[in-house]
């Protein structure tokens, strides 16, 4: 009845976020595909060249670099900050004293801004890194690497820490109990009892921090630019440069084709990673 | 019980050194915001701002006169605060529609707003920034349009996943008594709603505020920048970057929300794990 009734009320209801839908996202999104197929500088001069901006990826090699290295970057953040944060999270269940305060002070770096973060760590950094007489994050790709890294762990540990905490918090006493009871090690209650009691929690943690690490931006931008010579960009990075940081009238064309690709890769890693851990939750 | 206590110090040490650990980044832009030009070096970070090298709080005017930072502060919290506000009242309502309007339809709006949340924002920078060129969307004061758009799937996801929870039978009633949908959704939905509307007030909040590519290129940056963009501007595009303002200016933009954080600490962690457990 209630459906019925509300039905006819769409144009209030459906239509603002609707709209504001499609200006922000659909269209721009079908539009970018149509454009990933043609060569152009500004939308007036449209020329359709089906797939040689596909072709042209395939050649420019700071793409392939930017490819593979997202592709580790993503996995081994991802990795890291699951294993941290989850052994943060067993350490604050414990019920020690103060644990407030320090859920309180390893979530706060989550409120700041990528830009602003990425600034933060170079100036540590780089510090470290000269009094170690070792190449700045500017000159060394590998550093970059792992700068990018633990500023990514340093981000994001305390917010999936919080999500750890919810899920240990859901799982029953009782069953711990009861497992105690019948001579369980604390180590199995951990790998036979916690974890397979929070995988959903497991779920979520490795879908965002997959998902966040594949679409790093301005992390990379502030921290180390893509230096040197574009070897520490991201994929993110490297289509943005290819849209404004190159001249010459076909780049455009191929850095919509670049984020055809990027968007695809993602999707994908999105539905594996989901359809690969969902299958592990138990029901409760 | 004695036992107890003597195995939570050892953790108890680890934990604490690891929170020194985390807060020192920003304890080190802190000391070096106080600290004279030449001796922000990549060398002499570590020093601290004593004696000859302490400045006061020059760095700090410094920051705030050139980078213009109380225009920046207003934009930034026009954009977050329009863009919130719009967020969650048209989200939710969109978000009852398809729950209670169950057709087909409303499955295929569903999961497009999913759909929307994977994609990477490098797939529309460009189609975007031209349709808000196109549109006159491009001014702080109505790109909360476009992150409306942008930050639908999200709050459409939450509210559906809490509204499928909520029991038909009050709407009935109220509808039955002669209430419109409008008062029903207002009245009824809104008080019921209010836990989702503050976590995902939050996380959108969160987003909005930080955002950093979206504004930049939808917004004109020689008339409006928002905080990140200004912090990004002072650094990337001045031939020779002042490093002392440039370290107040970070901590500019952290104090305020640390304070807001501290302040609303309960609220932004059930918003995080609200919108985890919904996902």
């Amino acid at each position: 009845m209630v459906g019925k009734t509300i039905k006819k009320w769409w144009p209030i209801f459906v239509v603002p976020t609707l709209a504001a839908f499609i200006i922000g996202f659909l269209w721009p999104f079908i539009w970018g595909i149509y454009l990933s197929f043609c060569k152009f500088t500004t939308v007036q001069d449209v020329t359709f060249v089906g797939f040689s901006n596909y072709q042209k990826i395939l050649l420019d090699n700071t793409f392939s670099h930017a490819f593979w290295l997202t592709v580790a970057f993503a996995f081994i953040s991802s990795i890291l900050i699951n294993v941290l944060a989850f052994a943060i999270a067993l350490a604050l269940t414990k019920g020690f004293k103060g644990t407030n305060a320090f859920r309180t002070v390893f979530f706060m770096p989550n409120l700041i801004g990528g830009i602003v973060l990425g600034y933060i760590w170079q100036t540590l950094l780089n510090g470290l890194l000269s009094k170690w007489g070792q190449p700045l994050l500017a000159l060394s790709a590998k550093n970059g690497f792992i700068g990018m890294l633990i500023l990514l762990c340093w981000q994001q540990i305390g917010y999936m820490m919080i999500i750890y905490v919810a899920g240990l918090n859901n799982v029953s006493p009782d069953l711990i109990e009861a497992a105690q009871i019948d001579g369980a090690t604390s180590r199995q209650i951990l790998f036979k009892i916690k974890l397979p009691m929070i995988m959903p929690s497991v779920t979520i943690c490795t879908f965002l921090t997959l998902t966040n690490g594949f679409k790093m931006f301005d992390q990379n931008l502030s921290l180390t630019g893509g230096d040197p010579a574009k070897q520490s960009q991201l994929l993110a990075l490297n289509i943005y440069d290819t849209f404004y940081a190159r001249s010459g009238p076909q780049w455009k064309g191929i850095g919509q084709a670049k984020a055809v690709v990027f968007f695809i890769l993602v999707v994908a890693i999105a539905l594996i990673q989901l359809k690969a851990t969902s299958s592990k939750e138990v029901q409760q | 019980m004695e036992n107890n206590k003597k195995k939570s110090i050892i953790p108890t040490i680890i934990l604490t050194i690891l929170s020194l650990l985390w807060i020192y980044p920003i304890i080190l832009i802190l000391l070096n915001s106080l600290k004279k030009e030449s001796a922000i070096t990549t060398t002499g970070v570590f020093e601290l701002p004593l004696g000859e090298i302490w400045n006061g709080f020059t760095n700090y005017v410094a920051s705030v006169t050139q980078m213009d930072f109380l225009k920046s502060f207003w934009y930034s919290l026009v954009i977050s605060v329009m863009s919130v506000v719009l967020i969650l009242l048209c989200c939710s309502m969109c978000a009852w529609y398809i729950v209670r309007v169950n057709g087909v339809l409303s499955k295929i709006l569903y999961y497009l707003f999913i759909f929307s949340m994977v994609v990477p924002f490098q797939m529309v920078m460009f189609t975007l920034a031209k349709t808000a060129d196109t549109l006159k969307l491009n001014t702080p004061y109505n790109i909360c349009i476009i992150y409306l758009g942008f930050g639908a799937g999200l709050a459409v996801f939450m509210f559906t996943g809490f509204v499928k929870g909520i029991p038909l039978e009050i709407e009935e009633a109220a509808l039955i008594d002669g209430c419109n949908p409008l008062q029903v959704f207002f009245k009824i939905l809104i008080p019921i709603l209010k836990p989702t509307i503050i976590s995902t007030a939050i996380l959108q909040l969160m987003w909005v505020w930080n955002d950093y590519l979206l504004p930049t290129l939808v917004l004109d940056i020689k008339k409006f920048r928002t905080i990140p963009m200004a912090v990004q501007y002072f650094r990337g595009s001045f031939g020779h970057v002042q490093m002392g303002p440039m370290m107040a200016s970070i901590m500019i933009d952290i104090i305020p929300i640390v304070i807001v954080y501290l302040v609303c600490q309960k609220y932004i962690i059930e918003g995080v794990v609200a919108g985890a457990v919904k996902g």
